[in-house]
């Protein structure tokens, strides 16, 4: 057998594995929002009624748009609660042992369903919760907070408690393969700790800032069941438009949403790749 | 699916089909295949409220078949009636879904002559008159989906013909919940559910085709809108009705919106909410943590829903003779006392009345002061004696039915309207 003949053969597996749970799904998808559907099914067909309301509707323009500004404040919130944590557990825990364990407490939240975990602050942050109950008996406040549950707020604190961890562990790991000789050399020119930080550290984070970014904005886009959560099913983001859909068993219409929110964050993720080029730095 | 087992002569299956035998001649027909309706299985599928494992343990016990069930939540109950018809012998559906699945010719008409308790049938699932005074309310009545002119016609009959789609199993009369404790008033109207009162107290449950419902309710009730039917409503009413709702959305007046069961349960029990639109169960599960709560009848009546069950398309045979069965079995009262038990109504009530006792009977269906403790058939504690049931007796609440349950012809307009308001 000729070399490049095994070379195929030993690619084989992956690409049919491929092809069968990525591929096939994601072209079926794309057929099935030309469809047509009546009430109760539907039907074959090419036509581009799906997106036509898509694109004329403003709810989706106003949907959209709540999907990146929830992608938007949960990025910087993890990135910046993230960026922290891993600098502290890279740079401020000196042993290998201390680093391992405090890190491995960073995970414990993850030995639980992310339902759960979501679900866990409703009665945290409701009317008569922990939350309010306490600020009352401090005195801070005379009256309930109203906006701490079923609002934007709630919506994005769940956000930024279930995915800061996806920033951790990316940032962490470049920040293990940064060589400190390169900060001694940085503090022995005579740079402050911030300017060390700012042009020492981050730009050799970059990496993983970047994958932690795409994780935290593709999960956050995608998701659907902690907005109906933690909002009271009051504010609405393009996962919720296709699960609607579903509910009412328009699929072509759920289909044509689910592409265009794929086209959506592959855009966003190309541009992000333009940025930095992960390839190379890692 | 079914499996007739081979017969096997061993001496056990003798004397039980010896057995069988002497009951066929001194009982009925059915009974002549008893001893083969032991490997019959039906499955059944339909919503939670009654789809109960307690059904299908008494089918076997009585019948002597299997019922398999499977509870759904009913966008995937229509999902399944409409689009995989070998999946279920039985649907268990709604009469609004009904609407929207038979013409699919997945289910298949019932014989009324072959139904023993058909004359007993309560009048609003026939002529859809509960007596002969009352009015028709509006929405997807359930007589105007509930006969199809001739076996196998996919349009409704406009009278009672021998043709049946769905055999009524269940139903009720829906309004608002309430926690007495905390509004500390009188409640008397749906349009206490927009009042500024009740801001960021007030919920609505997000489920398009019956939250559009109780908004039209409440605009009807507050005079400013007049439908010509809240069950099948124009786009021009549609848009009217979602303005004063997103407007009043938009000034804080709804703590959330609900979908399932358990988060109307605890939206009120957690005091988040105080006025919200509810299901009767939901009030019994909040009064079981021993916190008040109120199925508040209100002046302009009710909104009501049906549920029955229909045979699938594919039954046939000694399949098809089971399921007939059931459904006799199903109206002869064990059911039916079991549901009223819950808070519902049965098609058939006075064959219920056998398996209730009488102040049971005289408290869920009279509206009767209770003489006694009032369990549920799970055995929790719902009433002590002395106490009435919100909103009296079968007649009171039934007869103050204001709609129905509905699909409209506009309905993929009203849901994308939903989506809207939901957005908003």
């Amino acid at each position: 057998m000729s070399r490049q003949l095994v070379a195929w053969i030993q690619a084989a597996p992956m690409a049919v594995v491929m092809l069968a749970f990525l591929v096939a799904p994601i072209a079926m998808i794309v057929i099935v929002s030309f469809w047509g559907a009546t009430e109760y099914s539907i039907y074959p067909a090419f036509q581009f009624d799906n997106y036509q309301f898509l694109f004329g509707s403003p709810v989706t323009y106003t949907v959209f748009l709540n999907t990146f500004k929830y992608a938007a404040i949960t990025w910087a919130f993890t990135l910046v609660i993230g960026f922290t944590v891993a600098y502290f557990l890279a740079f401020e825990v000196r042993s290998l042992k201390w680093q391992i364990g405090l890190f491995l407490v960073c995970t414990i939240p993850f030995w639980t369903s992310n339902i759960i975990r979501m679900i866990s602050w409703i009665p945290f942050l409701g009317r008569n919760g922990l939350a309010n109950s306490t600020l009352i008996s401090w005195g801070v406040i005379d009256e309930p907070l109203e906006w701490l549950l079923f609002s934007d707020f709630s919506v994005i604190l769940a956000f930024v408690h279930l995915y800061t961890l996806f920033m951790v562990v990316p940032i962490f790991n470049s920040m293990m393969r940064i060589d400190r000789a390169l900060i001694e050399a940085a503090y022995d020119n005579g740079a402050s700790a911030w300017q060390t930080l700012w042009h020492v550290i981050v730009p050799l984070c970059k990496p993983g800032i970047m994958i932690g970014t795409i994780f935290v904005t593709t999960l956050v886009m995608g998701d659907f069941i902690t907005v109906r959560f933690m909002s009271g099913s009051q504010r609405a983001n393009v996962g919720r438009l296709i699960s609607n859909d579903i509910g009412l068993l328009q699929y072509p219409s759920a289909s044509a949403t689910a592409v265009v929110l794929l086209c959506t964050v592959l855009i966003v993720i190309a541009l992000l790749l333009r940025l930095v080029d992960i390839r190379k730095e890692l | 699916m079914t499996t007739i087992s081979k017969v096997r002569y061993s001496r056990r299956s003798l004397l039980k089909t010896g057995g069988a035998a002497l009951a066929a001649a001194a009982l009925p027909a059915p009974m002549v295949w008893g001893q083969e309706t032991k490997n019959i299985t039906l499955r059944q599928f339909g919503t939670g409220v009654s789809n109960l494992n307690d059904v299908a343990n008494k089918v076997k016990e009585d019948l002597g078949f299997t019922l398999e069930m499977t509870a759904l939540d009913s966008d995937s109950v229509t999902q399944r009636a409409a689009t995989q018809p070998d999946s279920f012998d039985i649907a268990d559906i709604e009469y609004w879904i009904c609407k929207k699945v038979w013409p699919t010719g997945n289910l298949q008409a019932m014989d009324v002559s072959r139904i023993a308790n058909y004359d007993k049938i309560v009048g609003i699932f026939k002529d859809g008159k509960l007596t002969p005074e009352s009015e028709i309310a509006q929405g997807t009545a359930p007589h105007t989906v509930g006969f199809v002119p001739e076996q196998g016609a996919t349009t409704f009959a406009d009278e009672q013909t021998n043709w049946m789609t769905l055999i009524p199993t269940i139903y009720n009369a829906d309004t608002l919940g309430i926690r007495p404790d905390l509004i500390g008033r009188p409640i008397e109207s749906w349009t206490e559910l927009l009042n500024p009162e009740f801001k960021g107290k007030a919920s609505i449950l997000d489920i398009s085709s019956i939250g559009i419902m109780d908004m039209a309710m409440v605009c009807e009730a507050m005079g400013e809108i007049q439908y010509g039917d809240k069950g099948n409503m124009t786009r021009e009413e549609i848009d009217k009705t979602m303005a004063i709702f997103t407007e009043a959305k938009k000034a804080g007046q709804f703590r959330a919106f609900w979908k399932t069961f358990d988060e109307s349960v605890n939206l009120m029990a957690s005091g988040e909410v105080v006025i919200q639109s509810m299901w009767s169960p939901a009030i019994t599960a909040v009064k079981s943590r021993g916190i008040p709560c109120v199925y508040q009848p209100l002046k302009e009546g009710y909104r009501s829903w049906g549920g029955g069950i229909g045979l699938s398309n594919s039954l046939s045979g000694m399949e098809l003779d089971a399921a007939y069965e059931y459904i006799n079995w199903y109206l002869s009262g064990w059911v039916g006392g079991y549901l009223m038990r819950q808070g519902y109504y049965s098609a058939v009530p006075e064959t219920s009345k056998e398996f209730m006792s009488e102040n049971e009977w005289g408290y869920w269906f009279e509206g009767k002061e209770a003489t006694g403790e009032i369990t549920s058939p799970t055995g929790d504690v719902l009433a002590q004696a002395g106490e009435t049931r919100d909103g009296g007796s079968f007649e009171e609440r039934m007869g103050a039915v204001a709609c129905w349950n509905a699909v409209m012809d506009e309905n993929q307009y009203m849901v994308r309207k939903w989506n809207e308001f939901i957005a908003a």
